[in-house]
């Protein structure tokens, strides 16, 4: 009996290391151990043994039972690790082969550029309001000080529809609308369509400028210069510096330009900048006395500041647009430069 | 404004400044100089040389041999083709070196092998016309008529260079349309004093109330008029000084009268008129409104039918003169003119304005009218032009010059405090720079502890109230002054966008997700895209442009497809082989027309798609989705569409719950398609966004869901090819089974292993109950009820 434990053994351990598959191995687990395989049989045989051997035996047939099942699993275990090895080899990949990407698209320039000043002004408490784009000759100009056959109305050429019904040639008519409709403290910015009968390289009859205006107690031009340079450090970057010089605008007094220095060169001199470190960026000023009258507020009481940016141009500045007729021509491989 | 630097520097010192830091200054004070124009400053090495000998050229017909004495330079050869000189003949010549007046370089050369060491010049070589020197205009050699020394330079000896500022001037400041003007601001500036032009002149004792009689009938378009006579004038040329300054100022000098009226009106920035006062009939100046039908012959020869809008300067008879625009013909200036009458008006800006526009006739007289001139150059106007007659010797002054004036000489008084001007610019400027500067623009100042009374000079009517003398002072004092103050002293606002606003970002952003591109495109469009695409504008009318970049862009859109069809055609053209794109802009309907109130202006949206991905199925997709982002709370349908520009059969209207429908979507009828040229399917879509922005108010609110397993039925029926699966989902929807809590069509079939004229639809139900587990034969029990209905409309299981 015990040769018969060592030899079953021998040739049990020699099957498992010479077996190459699972499914050898697990026929092999039924012929070994299963219900009538040769372990099983060997128990079956114990009756012939000794009684006094027996319990001998019978810890040696289990002893065996344990060798066996245990070479069993570590082959197993062996060869499922090297299937698996091969199976990652043989699932190499190009990881260099183009990303599958959902299609997106993309935001005009113009958007991105109007969402990044509302977000920035939105902060400082301005609230948005859109007013009409065919506005009243009253509210696009009279109301704003500037009366019919004013030389000022050289400085924008309109489009009319009837003699006092006009497209609206800036932003600034959402001034009077807010003033005449809201009382003080007032911090607004009215972003929008404005039409000029202009048409080559740097002008089109549509752009979009974004109007500014606060009127409250104590506002001075400070706070336009403050609010502005902070505004125009999000855009252009922390760099920059801004410039006040002196300007004309019927519906500001004082009025002034608003200059950052060239975010390009820092100020030395480039193409951008023309070579004077400076970049004029927008217009602005102190909400002139006649234009809070015209609108029902006491100027003796409260001041204010405007300004107007236009959208195309500080989008020609941040992203390089060469032509502004670009933003108006709709081609996909233009809009999806800017996703 | 040019600014030619000799000029300027007659009335403020500016010879020891540097052009750059010049501009500075002026730039740092509200004048922007555009352009330094250095006139012929690159010429030199040209000079006098006398023609000593002049033979053929022995190998070319037209070329002669000279040689020239140059002076120091010695005897010179040069070869020439200019066939107006001759020997003894005093001329320019480039030397061999020189640079002329277009920037070129006069090198040793060989003209058919004879060696010449320079070129004679006429004027455009050096730079000038008549008004530098007679004969100079013209393209031949200019022969000089004056005994020059030989080998002196032509550019010093003609006093050719000068430095020109173009400086722009803002629309509030006329007073600086002048020379005096820009002088004034210089002196401010420079701290420098301002030498005044002079405008002193001996008179005779004949008065001028004696020769002509002035009368102004219309006070408001005139308000203040002002006449001189001058005798015994003899017309001739005026001096070269004043000629070469009328030349920079791009003026051609005519005689001297006229120079005289040109001269004025850029110096001082007073427009002149003067009269022939042989064809004053009566002797009489009236100024007065045309009557209507009233005709006048400019003296451009132009004849122009008047109204009672245009103001007329008339004689006893009839009119002489479009007044501040132009003089009738016949009235000016003739070669034997020898006495005027100097008119120096201050027309109304805006009338002269309007008037110019009306008749199309302008000038630079008018031109000046049109920026505003004041009361106070009137008369400095006036007395400036009498004083260069004087000058000039060109005639005899009358005393007492007529001024009839209805306007208020008296200069504008502003009471008001540096605390309030400090108030506004936020910073305190110390009283005595703010009155050092205010006195140094010519304001008169007293400052009464912090009040402070200025007397505004006649010349700034731009000036009216405390803000413009803290514009004043602030930008001599220097806006770097200004510090940056964040809103300190204001009130705390909310900002942000509304509700509203977001949602547009959402949708956008929504629409980008899902691979579309913003377009933005003109608000115009053709009248012909309505007929193109048979687009319907009868009922609302369209807005008109009454002066339209061209008929292309001449109506306001009320609708966007056009240019979304125009934009993805323009894609395709460009070889864009597929592509999503949406706008998200304003129609424009008219309550009536023409308008007399403001129109609605609707914000509309519109998609278009072409590729070969897409079909109706995605841009439906897109639209589902782009809904639920914005939370639009109505459940839409969709019918039939029977737009003419839409494939019948491949489009939809969009439908709310009411019925009303929201838009429309589809596939591009053919015929559309072939009309643009465009050779594959398109697919647009365009949704009322205002309105169903009325309904973006989709209210969240958790739902129990189950935690029971829920069960499935698949579901293949068989009905007729008409039944659309939307009838299907009605039907089983009726049975009214609260444990159904999802239909799911997976397949749609037609073909040979179903009958002709039938379909199959493959319906995946999910049952399920948030109480418990339901029973099979509960599910058995639901789905007969089901099946039982749709047996009712002939829809059977296969």
């Amino acid at each position: 009996m015990k040769e018969k434990i060592s030899n079953l053994l021998e040739t049990a351990i020699n099957s498992i290391n010479s077996a190459e598959s699972i499914d050898v191995l697990n026929d092999l687990r039924v012929a070994l151990l299963g219900k009538s395989g040769s372990v099983t049989g060997l128990l079956k045989g114990m009756k012939d043994v000794e009684p006094s051997e027996r319990p001998k035996v019978g810890q040696m047939v289990n002893e065996l039972r344990v060798k066996i099942e245990t070479a069993l699993n570590e082959k197993i275990a062996f060869i499922k690790e090297k299937d698996l090895e091969k199976r990652l080899l043989s699932e190499k990949i190009d990881i260099t082969l183009p990303a599958k990407r959902k299609k997106v698209g993309a935001l005009s320039p113009i958007t991105l550029v109007k969402n990044e000043l509302i977000d920035a002004f939105s902060g400082l408490g301005f609230e948005i309001f859109e007013g009409p784009e065919i506005e009243l000759d009253e509210i696009n100009f009279q109301k704003l000080n500037i009366p019919k056959d004013h030389p000022a109305r050289d400085m924008q050429d309109t489009f009319y529809i009837t003699e006092n019904i006009l497209l609206r040639t800036h932003t600034s008519p959402g001034q009077v609308r807010v003033m005449t409709s809201k009382n003080p403290p007032i911090k607004v910015m009215c972003p929008g369509r404005v039409y000029r009968s202009d048409d080559d390289a740097t002008h089109s009859p549509i752009f979009h400028q974004i109007e500014g205006l606060v009127v409250d107690k104590n506002i001075s031009l400070c706070d336009l210069k403050g609010s502005l340079e902070e505004i125009l450090k999000r855009i252009f970057g922390d760099k920059i510096k801004t410039r006040l010089r002196p300007s004309y605008f019927p519906f500001t007094e004082p009025s002034v330009e608003i200059d950052v220095s060239c975010f390009e060169c820092g100020g030395k001199g480039c193409k951008l900048c023309k070579g004077t470190g400076w970049i004029e960026v927008l217009g602005a000023g102190m909400v002139n006395r006649k234009v809070l009258e015209n609108c029902g507020i006491d100027p003796d009481v409260y001041t204010g500041y405007a300004f107007g940016i236009g959208l195309e141009r500080i989008a020609m500045l941040k992203y390089h647009v060469p032509d502004i007729r670009m933003y108006f021509d709709s081609d996909i491989r233009f809009i999806k430069q800017f996703k | 404004m040019r600014i030619p630097k000799s000029w300027l520097n007659e009335y403020v010192d500016v010879s020891n400044i540097s052009n750059a830091e010049l501009e500075s200054k002026l730039f740092s004070s509200g004048f922007e100089v555009e352009e330094v124009i250095e006139v012929n400053k690159c010429v030199k090495n040209i000079v006098t040389c006398k023609i000593l000998q002049k033979d053929r050229h022995p190998d070319a017909e037209k070329l002669f041999v000279c040689q020239v004495d140059a002076g120091r330079y010695g005897v010179l050869q040069i070869v020439t083709n200019a066939t107006n000189v001759s020997v003894g003949d005093i001329v320019p010549v480039a030397l061999v070196g020189a640079v002329l007046a277009d920037g070129m370089e006069i090198k040793k050369g060989k003209l058919r092998g004879v060696e010449s060491m320079g070129m004679f010049c006429g004027g455009e070589e050096i730079g000038i016309t008549d008004e530098y020197y007679d004969g100079a205009s013209g393209d031949s050699v200019l022969i000089f008529h004056d005994d020059f020394e030989l080998g002196a330079d032509v550019a010093e000896l003609l006093d050719i260079k000068e430095t020109v500022f173009d400086i722009s001037v803002t629309a509030n400041r006329p007073d600086c349309q002048s020379i005096l003007g820009i002088a004034r601001e210089v002196s401010a500036i420079l701290k420098t004093p301002l030498k005044m032009p002079n405008t002193q002149y001996k008179t005779t004792s004949t008065k001028v109330i004696d020769k002509v009689k002035v009368s102004v009938l219309d006070n408001e378009l005139c308000s203040r008029y002002m006449a001189g006579y001058v005798s015994d004038i003899k017309i001739e040329p005026s001096p070269k000084w004043m000629q070469k300054r009328l030349a920079l100022m791009g003026i051609r000098a005519i005689n001297n009268i006229v120079d005289i009226t040109n001269y004025v009106l850029n110096e001082i920035g007073q427009p002149m008129h003067a009269f022939d006062y042989r064809e004053l009939t009566g002797k009489e100046i009236i100024v007065r409104r045309a009557e209507k039908g009233e005709k006048i012959v400019t003296l451009d020869e132009k004849e122009f039918e008047l109204d009672e809008n245009t103001l007329v300067i008339c004689d006893a008879n009839k009119p002489s003169a479009l007044a501040g625009i132009m003089g009738g013909l016949g009235s000016g200036i003739k070669d034997d003119t020898t006495e005027i009458v100097f008119e120096s008006a201050r027309f109304k800006r805006d009338n002269i304005r309007k008037t110019s526009k009306k008749l199309g006739q302008r000038s630079d007289s008018s031109s000046r009218f049109e920026k505003g001139v004041d009361t106070y150059s009137t008369c400095l106007g006036l007395n400036r032009a009498l004083a260069l007659i004087d000058e000039l010797d060109a005639g005899v002054i009358a005393c007492d010059n007529i001024d009839v004036n209805a306007t208020c000489l008296e200069k504008k008084k502003i009471k008001t405090s540096l605390a309030k001007i400090n108030k506004l610019l936020g910073i305190e400027v110390p009283s005595e720079i703010a009155v050092e500067i205010l006195t140094s623009l010519d304001f008169d100042c007293k400052l009464c502890g912090d009040e402070l009374t200025v007397l505004v000079p006649l010349y700034r009517e731009d000036v009216e109230d405390y803000p413009d003398l803290a514009e004043e002072i602030i930008r001599m004092y220097g806006y770097d002054h200004i510090e940056c103050k964040l809103l300190d002293n204001a009130q705390i606002t909310v900002g942000g966008r509304n509700e509203l606003q977001v949602k547009e970002q959402i949708l956008k952003n929504t629409l980008v997700e899902n691979g579309f591109c913003e377009i933005i495109t003109y608000s115009f469009i053709s009248p012909k895209d309505y007929e193109n695409f048979g687009i319907d504008c009868e009922k609302t009318g369209l807005i008109k442009l009454f002066n339209p970049l061209g008929e292309d862009v001449s109506v306001m859109r009320t609708t966007l497809l056009p240019s979304m069809v125009n934009s993805i055609e323009k894609n395709i053209n460009r070889k864009n082989l597929e592509g999503r794109l949406f706008e998200l802009a304003k129609v424009y309907i008219p309550k009536s027309l023409p308008l007399t109130e403001l129109p609605d202006e609707k914000l509309s949206l519109s998609l278009g798609a072409f590729g070969n991905e897409e079909d109706f199925f995605t841009l439906k997709g897109v639209i589902e989705d782009l809904l639920d982002s914005v939370k639009y709370s109505q459940k839409i349908s969709y019918i039939e569409c029977d737009l003419p520009f839409m494939h019948p059969q491949r489009s939809a209207n969009i439908l709310d719950q009411n019925g009303e429908k929201i838009g429309y979507f589809g596939e591009l009828h053919p015929k559309t398609l072939e009309k643009l040229g465009i050779d594959k399917r398109v697919y647009v879509a365009e949704i009322d966004y205002a309105y169903i922005s009325n309904s973006f108010d989709k209210v969240l609110s958790f739902k129990n869901y189950s935690k029971y397993p829920s069960i499935e039925r698949d579901l293949a029926l068989c009905c007729d090819e008409s039944v659309k699966n939307a009838e299907v989902i009605d039907i089983i929807n009726s049975a009214n089974i609260k444990t159904l809590v999802n239909i799911e069509l997976f397949d749609v079939y037609t073909g040979d292993r179903i009958e002709k004229g039938k379909k199959s639809l493959a319906y995946r139900l999910t049952f399920s109950s948030v109480e418990r587990t339901l029973g099979m034969e509960e599910v058995d029990g639901l789905v007969k009820k089901i099946l039982k209905r749709l047996s009712e409309k002939d829809i059977v299981l296969r």
